[in-house]
């Protein structure tokens, strides 16, 4: 039982990461209907940059957090309007290939700067509290709560907010809002900026939890939380959290439960996803739109 | 009259020097191996070119196709025929390996009959994903470790003959009454389907087709790495064939044929920047797609790629579809 607890703990601590990641990915789709597969390497910038801030500046969680937030975020804004912006009357693969482009971009300049895999120093002391059995430490429950408190707040901003609102509404139609007044490119700018800042703090608390990072870390995380926000409906953003925290369940169930050697997670975890999408194709909470002849 | 007859000549010219190149020593050998590479990337990106140009679905997992061609022609020619026999076997070990990764290419296509668009982008990754684990899991072909023992068998000539065979199949393919049906679903698959055309037959063929020659492709590259392992066939693979592909540009065979040269061409090229000649690519690619979303051929083709027919009646661009 006190396994279960455990492995339990250790599924949600992986999960959040990966949804705060697939927020960011079902966000940008949802308003721009395009896959930002730059978005992975945004969220390795932001493990970089919280080393970066926490090594040469030696600042506390707090700022170090708000500092590489900030930065990715202008990052994922100044690479929408260079990249992204002129392409939005194109082929939507061609958006789709630029995002590619960016994102090998971003991983080898990365590597460029800096070639081998950095320790990011510990910024909080973590200590441990057995409570019945179970060990749960400091940094599980500050992942975990901080995780589900920054979904709290974009779900606030999303539903009840007029920038949430004009968000919904350009995702639900986009030739008409622009005649309602509504500043398509600020409400982009600020989807992007929301969407990569998640992903920075995914970034920077995946640091702190497996605190070796390298510049293609992004890659593998970025792909299995595109996954997640697919599994959960692409666009829906409850959707996204709840594809997260299922791929992060399925992962340790597949290590933990001890059926399949541990090298099989990949397989076990994305075969079960294609499992999922024959049966509800468009995903958890998505919603098929229905092809118009 | 439009005329094309140097095309056979060409082509009988290329192939001898295919073979003189090597026993002459023409190009060193250097050349003659990034030669090699272009040849097997030409058939990778015409293929996916295939599925995501003409057909326009968005499949992310290609190298999973490769991968599979690659393990079962070495498994081949290493475990089970002769070692004497290797050369002569080869092709059939080639052939094996393509029929193999279009077996499973039939089991892809199949999700593709509800899903396009985004969902069967994740099928195709997930499967990618999938096949690179499970080689990574069978221990008797090395699993992580890798596969080695391969002879050196991918010549030049080889090269040269399977780039030729596989382009040909594919342009027939597509000017076929089947590569309209293929063309079809890209505009409109609701609207072919009322226009009578088979989708689920077309779709399913032009996945088996298209990871036929992945496999090919594979099994081209396996022997002339002579070693294989799981992760040359993850996703960074899978994205330097999209890359070819969309660089070339969409629905056009001379365009994969030139975006695989390119792109093959240009890395090695710039080889002496090391580890920026990765930053500097990315960059170009990135400024081609703004000024020129659709690649460089784009939905054009070639003259000598070009049916006669449809040369006499000037059909040589084919219409731009609002959905691709």
């Amino acid at each position: 039982m006190t396994y279960v607890f455990q492995q339990t703990l250790n599924a949600l601590q992986l999960g959040s990461i990966y949804a705060l990641i697939a927020l960011g990915y079902t966000m940008v789709y949802g308003i721009l209907t395009m896959i930002n597969f730059a978005h992975g390497d945004l969220f390795m910038i932001g493990a970089f940059f919280c080393f970066a801030i926490a090594t040469f500046f030696g600042l506390p969680f707090v700022p170090t957090l708000l500092l590489s937030m900030i930065g990715v975020a202008f990052l994922g804004v100044v690479i929408e309007r260079l990249a992204y912006k002129p392409l939005r009357q194109a082929p939507r693969v061609s958006a789709v290939i630029t995002a590619l482009g960016v994102g090998i971009f971003l991983e080898n300049f990365t590597l460029a700067l800096n070639p081998y895999p950095q320790h990011v120093p510990t910024l909080i002391t973590d200590t441990t509290w057995i409570v019945g059995g179970v060990s749960i430490s400091s940094l599980q429950i500050l992942v975990i709560g901080l995780s589900l408190a920054l979904m709290m707040l974009l779900d606030f901003i999303v539903r009840r907010t007029m920038v949430g609102m004009a968000m919904r509404a350009i995702s639900w139609d986009k030739s008409i809002v622009p005649l309602m007044g509504v500043p398509v490119n600020r409400i982009i700018s600020i989807t992007f900026a929301l969407g990569t800042g998640l992903g920075a703090a995914a970034g920077t608390m995946y640091g702190l939890a497996y605190p070796v990072i390298d510049p293609y870390m992004g890659i593998l995380v970025g792909w299995k939380a595109f996954i997640c926000a697919v599994v959960g409906g692409i666009g829906s953003i409850r959707g996204a959290m709840i594809g997260g925290f299922i791929l992060g369940a399925v992962e340790i169930l597949v290590v933990a439960s001890k059926i399949f050697p541990s090298t099989y997670r990949d397989f076990v975890a994305f075969g079960l996803l294609l499992v999922l999408l024959i049966f509800r194709p468009y995903g958890i909470l998505g919603k098929p739109r229905p092809q118009k002849v | 009259m439009a005329k094309r007859w140097p095309l056979p000549v060409l082509l009988a010219l290329g192939f001898l020097l295919s073979f003189a190149i090597p026993s002459l020593g023409l190009l060193d050998q250097y050349v003659q191996l990034i030669l090699m590479y272009v040849g097997i990337n030409i058939i990778l990106a015409a293929s996916l070119n295939l599925i995501n140009g003409y057909m326009g679905e968005f499949s992310v997992g290609h190298a999973g196709f490769m991968a599979i061609g690659a393990y079962v022609a070495s498994i081949l020619t290493v475990l089970v025929f002769p070692s004497a026999a290797g050369p002569w076997l080869f092709p059939v070990a080639v052939i094996a390996g393509g029929l193999g990764a279009g077996l499973v290419g039939m089991a892809v296509a199949i999700p593709s009959f509800r899903t396009r668009g985004d969902y069967l982008a994740i099928v195709t990754l997930a499967f990618n994903m999938i096949v690179k684990s499970v080689f990574e899991n069978i221990e008797a072909i090395g699993g992580p470790r890798g596969f080695l023992g391969m002879d050196k068998l991918t010549t030049l000539p080889w090269v040269f003959f399977w780039t030729v065979v596989s382009l040909w199949i594919m342009r027939n393919l597509v000017y076929s009454n089947f590569g309209r049906g293929v063309i079809s679903i890209r505009e409109d698959e609701i609207a072919s389907d009322l226009m009578s055309v088979n989708t689920r037959q077309v779709k399913l063929v032009a996945f088996v087709v298209s990871s036929f020659f992945a496999g090919i492709a594979g099994g081209l590259f396996a022997h002339l790495l002579q070693f294989i392992n799981p992760r040359m066939f993850d996703i960074l693979k899978s994205t330097d064939i999209l890359i070819m592909v969309y660089l070339g540009g969409i629905g056009s065979i001379a365009g994969s044929v030139l975006g695989a040269t390119i792109y093959t061409v240009l890395l090695e090229w710039l080889r002496p920047l090391g580890i920026w000649r990765m930053v500097l690519m990315p960059l170009m690619l990135v400024l081609l797609m703004i000024y020129r979303p659709r690649g460089i051929m784009g939905l054009r083709e070639a003259r000598w790629f070009t049916p006669v027919r449809d040369l006499m009646t000037g059909k040589r661009h084919q219409s731009l579809g609002a959905r691709t």
